[in-house]
């Protein structure tokens, strides 16, 4: 047996409110592994890897570096003793430029200023040593989340980072830039580097890494070399039952349409065209999916289909033939539209209060649910215990605030509260992020029951599994245009689709060149 | 109306915007270092105030305005101090710190200027000192600019250089980026190391510390004695400049001169036959008006990245 590089023993973490997010973990890396760390969400990962980055104390256990017993009480001590690590959300200062979020902190100095040549020589020199290719002098907030990545990256091994924790570092990733990242973690795997991969996504953990730290509900359910263990096993033993990625999909006879957009287009106040000539429909029974890497407008198409667009569009946009226009949120629910928005913490719940007030709160006004001024206690608490037992939602009760459940655990009571209202359209902007495998797969049920009770459902997502497996029909936008349709997503590759989404490639523009070609030779 | 051009362009209006200017400009730059550092810091109006006591009473019994002006300083970095302790130790609200602090000054003052100087008013009885005015040699021989530069408080000039300071401080230096970095992103700052209280501790300290020179000013300067709420709103204005300045240094000084020039403007009028009331509301309502043309402006802005 190889020596161990570092070593976290019997780790037990308990928070002041009494939850024990670690129960005796034992962690383990070998030097110059990619070592995985999977589980569900409230595992219990993310604490340990606080713990070993010195964001947290442990409140019982040991962590031994090289044989050393070490202390972590700030993440300057980890960084010390050469720890680094890439968080979920960037740590970056948008308005500085690459280099000064380099130096953030260790700047170089002439006289008493930063020695700003110095930070940017750093930088190339590092950025070039490990194929990291940054601008240095590029500000943050112009770059692409894959190059803030980069950057990310880089500002850890700045810092003299021999092991570099990487917090699901590919979730914000288009395939390609995914590619790239293994790529360049296989490169500092060679230089040395021993790497820390959390990921939810068993198929990259099994292409990359060579052993794997299974974690579930604050325990270690198991360490493996990736060699002597199947997805199927990895998924069983952290969700503690066989996930099915494969949904069974009844077949059905689509109803009439209940969304149609044409023609829809926006100019944003840059000018720029956010949406260029949309034109989809969705029917009753059928699932509408839209892939795209983020930000090629399919944030501005749902705000264009729940009152969240401000300004002039062209083109159309109706639910059972009454038009959007400018109606607000409200007016839209009242056509029959549910909506469960992209960002649960923010848009989708209010995170102090309590898990029944969040679910009647689309709905509060309806005289079902209240009397004259005052809500109908009792029903509310009686609605939200039904919710919460279909949608088994891991809770103390009705009264627990929504904001202490864990991410997947709120998305359900979203996903409850916009199915319950017996919708015509669902609009659902991913869905899925950032949850667990159990409440994925349960969001994803739940959504092909509404598919089977005839719910129109635009499904928008950057999950690819999620969407080319759900979707009955698959739109690609790109640029703020739908470049491809597909009838048959399941039949379609990833790689294909991503090259769409990229722009690599365009159904539209593809004939027209063939037609142009075709006129060349006649 | 061609007094009243006559009384505006004139190298003694001109002056006269650059002294009025100096508590707004020494203020703001002040709040300007805590803003950036993500800290509001709104106890502006009682720190000046503060020095400006502080400045007169150490003046006044140790027969030196440099000492007493280093007590001012002091006493403005002391209360911010205390200012730090309670909102980033024991994490009370930031605006009720301010507004504490503010309340504790403006009474606090008076009550010490009695015991002091057993007036409850003015501080008239006390032998208190002046800071110097420079003459700058060569400059003051130039015509027109002469009369405007020369010959101005020590703290105007100082206030001037501090632009300069402030700018290279904010732009150029570790601390600047540091605190830009807590301002912007806490938890970046954090993730490498950099503590977030210590910094913001640190942009406190020197906002009290600015404001204490321009309440300095305003005893030591502006006129040669305290009275009660002698700041009359110099605080908030600093606070509003810093704002319309849209938090550049560069910015905060223009709209600093703005302030001051309407400041100069409601002084210089008083010579005129308009109402000394209605003159004397000109520098809050500028205020009003500027924050109203920044607010709307920085709307716009926003909405332009936004979509």
């Amino acid at each position: 047996m190889q020596p161990q590089l570092l070593e976290m023993r019997k780790i037990t973490k308990v928070y002041p409110n009494g939850v024990a997010a670690n129960r005796n973990v034992d962690f383990a890396l070998q030097e110059g592994e990619i070592h995985a760390v999977a589980g569900e969400n409230g595992a219990g990962k993310s604490t340990l890897m606080k713990i070993l980055f010195g964001m947290e104390e442990p409140s019982e256990g040991e962590i031994l570096l090289r044989g050393e017993r070490v202390r972590f009480q700030t993440p300057q001590d980890a960084i010390g003793k050469g720890i680094g690590m890439v968080h979920q959300h960037f740590m970056l200062v948008p308005s500085f430029t690459v280099a000064e979020n380099m130096v953030l902190g260790m700047e170089p100095k002439k006289g008493l200023g930063i020695h700003v040549e110095e930070a940017v020589r750093m930088t190339q020199e590092l950025s070039d040593k490990y194929q990291l290719a940054v601008d240095p002098t590029a500000k943050v907030e112009s770059l692409s989340v894959g190059m803030k990545q980069k950057v990310e990256i880089l500002k850890a091994l700045i810092r003299g980072a021999k092991i570099l924790i990487l917090d699901e570092p590919t979730a914000v990733l288009t395939p390609q830039e995914t590619e790239e990242l293994f790529k360049q973690l296989l490169t500092l795997k060679r230089e040395g580097h021993t790497i820390v991969f959390i990921s939810h996504k068993l198929k990259e953990v099994k292409a990359i890494c060579d052993r794997i730290t299974i974690m579930r509900s604050g325990t270690t359910a198991g360490v493996f070399d990736m060699a002597d263990i199947t997805e199927q096993e990895i998924s069983r033993l952290m969700v503690g039952r066989d996930v099915v990625l494969k949904y069974n999909k009844e077949e059905i006879f689509y109803g009439p349409p209940v969304l149609r957009v044409s023609g829809l287009t926006y100019v944003n106040a840059l000018g720029k065209k956010a949406l260029n000539d949309i034109s989809l429909t969705v029917r009753a029974g059928e699932i509408v999916g839209i892939a795209g890497v983020e930000g090629n407008g399919q944030a501005e198409l749902v705000k264009a289909l729940t009152g969240g667009l401000e300004g002039k569009r062209q083109g159309s946009a109706a639910v059972n033939g009454s038009e959007i226009g400018n109606a607000d949120m409200r007016a839209i629910r009242e056509l029959g539209v549910s909506y469960v928005p992209e960002d649960r913490m923010s848009q989708g719940a209010a995170k102090e209060e309590s898990i029944s007030d969040n679910i009647i709160s689309t709905r509060y006004r309806n005289g079902e649910w209240n009397r004259g001024l005052f809500l109908r206690g009792k029903k509310i608490v009686k609605l939200a215990e039904k919710l919460i037992e279909d949608f088994k939602v891991r809770c103390s009760g009705p009264a627990q605030p929504i904001g202490m459940l864990s991410g997947g655990n709120m998305q359900k009571v979203i996903v409850a509260r916009e199915c319950s209202t017996d919708p015509i359209l669902l609009i659902a902007e991913q869905p899925t992020r950032g949850v667990d495998v159990g409440a994925a797969q349960l969001v994803h049920q739940k959504l092909l029951e509404m598919r089977s009770r005839n719910c129109a459902i635009l499904l928008i997502s950057a999950d690819l599994n999620e969407i080319m497996e759900l979707s009955d029909t698959l739109h690609v936008m790109y640029g703020g245009e739908l470049v491809a349709k597909f009838d048959k997503p399941s039949k379609v590759t990833e790689e294909e689709l991503g090259l769409y989404m990229l722009g690599l490639k365009n159904q539209h523009s593809t004939e027209e060149r063939g037609g142009a070609t075709d006129a060349e030779i006649l | 109306m061609d007094s009243f051009w006559s009384v505006i362009f004139s190298t003694d209006f001109a002056f006269s915007v650059l002294r009025v200017t100096t508590p707004i400009l020494l203020a703001a730059l002040g709040a300007l270092i805590s803003n950036k550092a993500g800290i509001v810091n709104i106890g502006m109006e009682g720190t000046m105030l503060t020095g400006a006591l502080t400045g007169v009473i150490v003046s006044a019994y140790t027969g030196s305005a440099w000492v007493g002006l280093l007590g001012a300083v002091m006493s403005g970095i002391l209360l911010s101090a205390v200012l730090a302790y309670f909102t980033l130790k024991i994490k009370t609200h930031i605006i009720l710190g301010g507004i504490a602090i503010n309340m504790f000054a403006s009474g606090g003052t008076v009550f010490i200027l009695y015991m002091v100087s057993g007036d409850k008013g003015t501080s008239t009885s006390l032998q208190s000192k002046v800071l110097p005015n420079l003459h700058i040699p060569l400059l003051q021989d130039i015509p027109v600019l002469g009369p405007i530069l020369s010959g101005h408080n020590v703290l105007t000039y100082i206030s001037l250089l501090a632009v300069a300071g402030v700018y290279y401080l904010l732009k150029r230096t570790p601390l600047g980026l540091q605190l830009r970095s807590v301002g912007e992103n806490p938890q970046a700052a954090q993730s490498v190391g950099i503590s977030v209280v210590k910094i913001q501790t640190i942009a406190l300290l020197l906002s009290g510390f600015f404001a204490s020179l321009g309440g300095a000013f305003m005893s030591m300067g502006y006129l040669s004695l305290f009275t009660r709420d002698m700041t009359a709103g110099r605080g908030w204005i600093a606070i509003a400049a810093e704002a319309l300045g849209g938090g550049s240094t560069v910015g905060t000084f223009v709209a600093s001169l703005i302030f001051g020039a309407t400041n100069a403007m409601a002084n210089a009028l008083q010579i005129l036959k308009i109402p000394s009331e209605l003159v004397a509301t000109f520098p809050y309502a500028a205020t009003v008006i500027g924050l109203l043309v920044y607010a709307i402006a920085e709307t716009r802005r926003k909405k332009k990245k936004n979509s």
